[in-house]
């Protein structure tokens, strides 16, 4: 499976691998790199506030505060790293169109992003902030380990692209 | 002292040979030590901020410490074992590259601002522990972390570039004598 069996973008691929930025960053010694830091940098911030979130509803998190509170202030970094993580993605996808347009991990990757994504901004969201008692124990821990489970695809996917083609 | 007869021995021996040429291997090891990054600096950051003052800021710093420490630590000790192999897969090439030393040395510094934390402000943690923004020494010790774990991280990522690899000279002297490359002298050359 791969992106360009699921839709057909070719026109636009075409388009993105010809313009001046995705030049200027395949062709640059440096950009890469120096993009590819910056995602990975962001990679930990975002890592922190999702496990500091779900180690929370497995139990193992901060106890003297409520989930509501930790989860608010876990938000803040989710999306500042969110935001990070999809800006320097996208360059990253820029500079390298054709190649990821076939590639299987990067359509792993697109699909677990889209998943964690809804998941974190729907369900684990209201269970985070509904306040304690509102849902069962087991509830929280399913909840926390699909978000996890959904985020590993993420970052296991996004590794495995550079391993392969 | 040079460590570059070890590390020659090293890259001679059966499992760093297999392990450099594995073909599922070397990959997984080097995923795992790069997703831990989560585990173990996701914590660390928290931990850092939180002693900037600017996240958990209601959150005692011993709870944050009890309750996130044993998965930064845990985080750590994949770090050290995934990492100790990856260099014992390439280790001449890693011996002699500029990013594995800087890192290196940014290592050691981390873990000298660790112990300061540890053993000068953190000592007297229960005058602060409940304080949203901690004393300046504490918020020192957490920028400190913060940006040396950033450069850990970049320059640890640089090393799969073979930019100043001892073996694409011409190189720049600085660069040759940071990265201990044996090159024959200019004299020698002509």
């Amino acid at each position: 499976m791969n992106l360009s069996e699921v839709v057909n973008l070719s026109s636009f691929i075409d388009w993105t691998a010809a313009s001046w930025l995705s030049h200027a960053i395949s062709t640059s010694t440096w950009a890469f790199a120096v993009i590819e830091s910056i995602h990975l940098l962001a990679l930990s911030v975002i890592g922190g506030s999702v496990l500091i979130v779900d180690l929370r509803l497995l139990g193992y998190g901060i106890r003297t505060q409520t989930l509501a509170e930790v989860a608010r202030d876990a938000q803040r970094w989710f999306f500042g790293s969110w935001t990070v993580m999809i800006i320097t993605g996208v360059l990253l996808f820029i500079s390298e169109p054709q190649k990821l347009y076939y590639s299987t991990p990067f359509a792993v990757k697109m699909l677990c992003l889209l998943l964690a994504t809804i998941f974190a901004l729907t369900v684990r969201r209201q269970v985070t902030l509904a306040g304690e008692g509102r849902v069962s124990p087991i509830w929280m821990k399913l909840v926390a380990l699909v978000s996890l489970a959904l985020w590993f695809g993420v970052g296991a996917g996004g590794r495995w692209v550079g391993f392969s083609g | 002292m040079s460590l570059l007869p070890f590390c020659q021995w090293l890259a001679d021996t059966p499992g760093s040979i297999a392990l450099h040429e594995s073909l599922y291997m070397y990959p997984l090891v080097e995923s795992a030590h790069v997703l831990t990054l989560c585990l173990f600096l996701g914590m660390a950051i928290m931990f850092d901020l939180r002693l900037l003052g600017i996240t958990l800021t209601r959150v005692p710093i011993t709870e944050v410490k009890r309750r996130l420490g044993p998965w930064m630590a845990a985080g750590f000790v994949v770090m050290v074992i995934t990492g100790v192999l990856l260099f014992y897969a390439i280790p001449v090439r890693s011996y002699q590259s500029l990013w594995f030393r800087m890192k290196v040395v940014a290592l050691i510094l981390a873990g000298l601002n660790a112990f300061v934390f540890h053993s000068g402000i953190d000592r007297r943690v229960a005058e602060w522990d409940l304080a949203p923004t901690p004393p300046r020494a504490a918020r020192m010790a957490g920028a400190t972390s913060l940006v040396l774990w950033a450069i850990i991280v970049v320059a640890g990522r640089m090393i799969a570039y073979n930019w100043f690899d001892c073996d694409k000279q011409p190189q720049p002297r600085v660069v040759n004598a940071l990265a201990g490359c044996v090159v024959p002298s200019v004299g020698a050359r002509r």
